[in-house]
């Protein structure tokens, strides 16, 4: 049972919150002695390696695997014959969620595959070596089909049709339909069209935007072990070391208790590492030869194979009234969900309007199969895709209304007790607050000068996400309190969850001794995502350190001979309420044992009262009208944190959340041939951000308690990356007038809109 | 497949010897046969950085360097950053700047930043960039590890 929960406290004189200390598992990050999934090694290890579909739709005629079988030190050979059937069921992992026959036909293709990558077969092997000769001896043989790779040539009639037995689900209901299209569904605010009549302004464009990927540093990793007592036990880099435990049970058809997963440290996420790939083939592997087995994917691996998020088609149009407010707005959305069911359209739909009171409003999304790895979420996922629209429109209707672009979000702000098209009506938020810091900003008030460069300003919503999380605490003797928890630290969370226990405690957060423990070490725990982690995982260390608090105040008590009524805590001091009698709460620790035994505090949480996030960009550029490329000059990131527990941390969210954007709005891009194969699997073609294409972010964090958290804590880890593209063409509107609708917007794209706008004659 | 062969190198100022197959990165001997974890794995194809090794000073991707090539070089690793008084001062700043989310990138950086202070003690932000542009970081969009290595080269220089 969840303990029960509390609502914001209003505390204003923070000891421990708000402060800067270092990271608890920083020194062992800068030494390199940190542990990821890949630095496993254990006697008599076997490694595997996986054999990939070179096609982007194919039917698979027959797999020979004799002669890899015949190489020396190959252990095992298996296809997806190895794995239990599954029944048609969908289970949620967090963030997102899968059918259990597909996310078997994913971790190894069932009669057909789906995309340039697709597993197919797995090997192990006694060295690495080894198992990619045996890879290369595997024959498979394929019926090629035509590949479908956007949603325009998906959403066709007569489209060549992914999973045969796919029907629509249209607002709520099987449709019956075969198709391309697996859900449809709606949000309806109001009368759109009335309000579309009332406008006197109304802007519509189309817009399309590439898929991409999270591009963690780390590729996906697991290892297993198979004991001969049939406990499996995998290693592995994972968001959510309860959902991977839950997949591989369901994969492997054994019960959870059966697996546990020991979750190593993990080189970045952002929504990507929390869907299995290697997980069952490693343990599976493991079953055959009774070793345990590695499995690292190559970088090409990853991009190919592993989750990127959706690429889209959207078409938007918005109207404002003669008073220069919001009257109407509509959306039509169509995201790519990859080769099985499952997209972003949804969270898409949440966020599209959602900084602004617009009285009537239409959305219809779309989630649509294509020959792509099966899509994953990636920081706030849909969200940046749909700002990009709505943000670039909002934009032109201020060019066209002539009135500041602050000034305007500032006027249609949504504000407590608005409510967003897809139902909820919002308790306190932050939206209002950041558009004001963001109008008071040096940045904003300083004049650009300079031919072609310009300035752009986007807003954005992620709603973030609650969900289960436990820790447990124990009292040392020294004073100092053992902190085990079950959310895996992607950035520093280990401390931002440690400082609201010691925050309750009076203590300092070096002396909380933080800890990730594995699957039977912990209470089930969510995936680090939904920027739920310092929340809802920082909720449940601070009701473990109310629950160690009254536990040491009945020690107190006993101590003093007392009432524990008579015993008042404050700032780390027990003290009788005759003030006759006191204690720190290092001395009290220290007399535990004279006391009665040890103290542990412990709770699961699963809060409701999860705050939005709203981020404002600012971003100066410059562009190159020969070569197209666009130059940063000059970044600020405006959000609402709530309260920002660990701001240092929360200031690198804002900066890195920045960065992908602007590596989505500028480079970023799935590059796919005629024939559907990923042409730029690499680090090189796949062009992230290097320190060299950002300057300096600024930061401005925005503190609008979240009611629904007893420190007033909102997440903070997606909204970033939702402003970036459309503030970087809002700002290549204001360089050199060309409103680009597609991303990214690369050099030969904004090469292309110059020449179109300058007449086609090949000079800007 | 010819047999293994016999390198005699040193690594973090000790003489270390080493079997490996003429088909092994310097990458692979360090992680999987010397236990040097510490240098990370990202890409396999210089893109990343995240395996970045001090060979005779002078910054490379370990991934590109066959183990073979190792013979009678001097190797630093991120294990031999910090020394028996404490951390490297890049290694202090990373922390106190809070240069770091995931982690994975950061010995690749500390490495380079290395190569680079080592070299050039008072770096401008655009030389920083520029030498640790071939360093990919996903996390911190940079801001904060430019910081680290700017004051880091303050410390050192006083």
């Amino acid at each position: 049972m969840a303990t029960k929960t509390e609502d914001y406290l209003g505390i204003t004189d923070y000891k421990v919150i708000g402060t800067r200390p270092i990271r608890h598992d920083g020194v062992d990050k800068v030494v390199g002695r940190a542990k990821y999934g890949a630095d496993i090694d254990m006697a008599g290890m076997l490694h595997g390696a996986v054999v990939r579909s070179p096609h982007a739709h194919a039917r698979i005629k027959s797999i020979d695997t004799s002669k890899a079988e015949a190489l020396a030190g190959v252990k095992a050979v298996i296809t997806v014959d190895g794995l239990p059937l599954q029944e048609d069921k969908i289970k949620e992992l967090g963030e997102g969620a899968a059918n259990l026959q597909h996310l078997r036909a994913n971790v190894l293709a069932d009669g057909k595959v789906l995309y340039h990558g697709h597993a197919v077969v797995a090997v192990a092997a006694t060295d690495i070596h080894t198992a990619q000769e045996a890879v290369d001896l595997i024959d498979v043989e394929y019926e090629v089909l035509q590949p479908v790779l956007t949603v325009h040539e998906a959403m066709k009639e007569d489209a060549p049709l992914l999973l045969e037995d796919q029907t629509t689900q249209s607002l709520g209901e099987d449709t019956g339909k075969k198709s391309n299209v697996c859900t449809h569904f709606r949000h309806e605010l109001g009368d759109v069209e009335k309000g579309f009549a009332e406008a006197v302004l109304i802007i519509e464009r189309e817009f399309d935007t590439a898929t991409v990927h999270q591009g963690y540093i780390e590729p996906q990793n697991a290892t297993a072990l198979w004991g001969a007592d049939d406990q499996i036990t995998v290693w592995c880099s994972t968001q959510g070391a309860f959902t991977v435990r839950e997949q591989t049970a369901q994969i492997l058809d054994v019960p959870v208790s059966q697996v546990k997963v020991v979750p190593m440290e993990i080189g970045g996420g952002f929504g990507g590492k929390i869907r299995i790939y290697l997980e069952p083939l490693a343990a599976i592997l493991s079953k055959k030869t009774g070793r345990p087995v590695k499995m690292v994917m190559s970088r090409t691996e990853v991009l190919q194979a592993t989750g990127p998020t959706a690429g889209s088609f959207i078409t938007c149009k918005m109207g404002v009234d003669k008073a220069g407010k919001l009257i109407a707005a509509k959306a039509y959305m169509a995201y790519e969900s990859g080769g099985f069911p499952g997209s972003w359209a949804a969270p898409g739909a949440m966020c599209i309007f959602a900084p602004y009171n617009i009285p009537n409003v239409l959305i219809d999304g779309y989630e649509v199969l294509v020959n792509k790895p099966q899509t994953m979420a990636y920081r706030a996922p849909g969200a940046t895709n749909a700002a990009f629209a709505s943000e670039t429109i909002i934009d032109e209707i201020c060019e066209q209304l002539d009135v500041d672009p602050l000034e305007f979000r500032l006027k249609n702000s949504a504000r407590e007790g608005t409510r967003r098209a897809d139902g909820p009506v919002y308790p306190r938020i932050g939206n209002e607050e950041c558009v004001k810091t963001a109008l008071a900003s040096e940045h904003y008030a300083t004049q650009l000068d300079g031919k072609n460069r310009g300035r752009g300003i986007a807003a954005g919503f992620w709603f973030n996400v609650g969900l289960k999380s436990s820790a447990a605490a124990s009292v040392n003797s020294d004073g100092t309190v053992s902190l085990v928890e079950g959310s895996t630290d992607i950035g520093g969370t280990r401390t931002s969850i440690a400082m609201q226990l010691a925050e309750v405690l009076g203590i300092r957060a070096e002396d909380v001794k933080p800890q990730v423990a594995d699957t039977d070490s912990i209470g089930e725990t969510d995936v680090t995502g939904g920027s739920r982690t310092t929340f809802a995982t920082g909720w449940a260390a601070y009701q473990c350190a109310l629950d160690i608090k009254e536990q040491m105040i009945e020690c107190a008590a006993k101590l003093w001979e007392i009432s524990a009524d008579d015993v008042v805590f404050d700032d780390g001091t027990f003290s009788s309420s005759d003030s006759s009698k006191t204690l720190s709460f290092k001395e009290l620790s220290g007399m535990l044992d004279e006391i009665g035994g040890p103290v542990m505090g412990r709770a699961t949480v699963n809060p409701s009262g999860v705050g939005g996030a709203f981020a404002v960009m600012i971003v100066d550029i410059e562009v190159d009208t020969e070569t197209g490329k666009v130059e940063i000059l000059r970044v600020s990131m405006i959000q609402d944190a709530g309260k920002a527990v660990y701001p240092s941390y929360v200031e690198g969210q804002m900066q890195g959340g920045a960065a992908q954007g602007i590596g989505w709005a500028l480079n970023e891009e799935y590059a796919y041939n005629g024939d559907g194969l990923l042409a730029n699997a690499s680090l090189l073609d796949y062009r992230m951000p290097t320190c060299l294409d950002l300057p300096m972010i600024e930061t401005h964090i925005v503190e609008v308690p979240n009611p629904g958290h007893p420190y007033g804590v909102r997440g903070v880890g997606e909204v970033p990356i939702v402003p970036p593209a459309a503030a970087v063409a809002n700002a290549i509107y204001d360089a050199v007038g060309v409103r680009m609708t597609n991303l990214p917007m690369s050099p030969g794209e904004v090469l292309k809109a110059l020449w179109a706008k300058n007449g086609g004659n090949g000079t800007a | 497949m010819p047999g293994k062969v016999h390198i005699t190198t040193t690594i973090n100022g000790e003489s270390v010897e080493f079997l490996c197959e003429p088909r092994q990165t310097i990458l692979e001997v360090l992680r999987d046969q010397l236990n040097l974890t510490g240098t990370k794995e990202g890409c396999s194809n210089g893109n990343c950085g995240a395996c970045s090794i001090l060979v005779n000073g002078q910054v490379i991707d370990s991934c590109l360097m066959m183990g073979v090539e190792a013979e009678g070089q001097e190797l630093t690793t991120i294990e031999g950053i910090a020394s028996a008084e404490g951390l490297h001062p890049l290694q202090q700043k990373f922390l106190e700047h809070a240069a770091l989310q995931c982690g994975i990138c950061t010995p690749g950086f500390i490495v380079a930043a290395k190569a680079l202070l080592d070299r050039e003690p008072d770096p401008s932000e655009e030389r920083i960039r520029l030498y640790l542009a071939g360093n990919l970081c996903r996390c911190t969009g940079y801001d904060k590890i430019v910081r680290a290595v700017q004051d880091a080269a303050s410390v050192m220089g006083k």
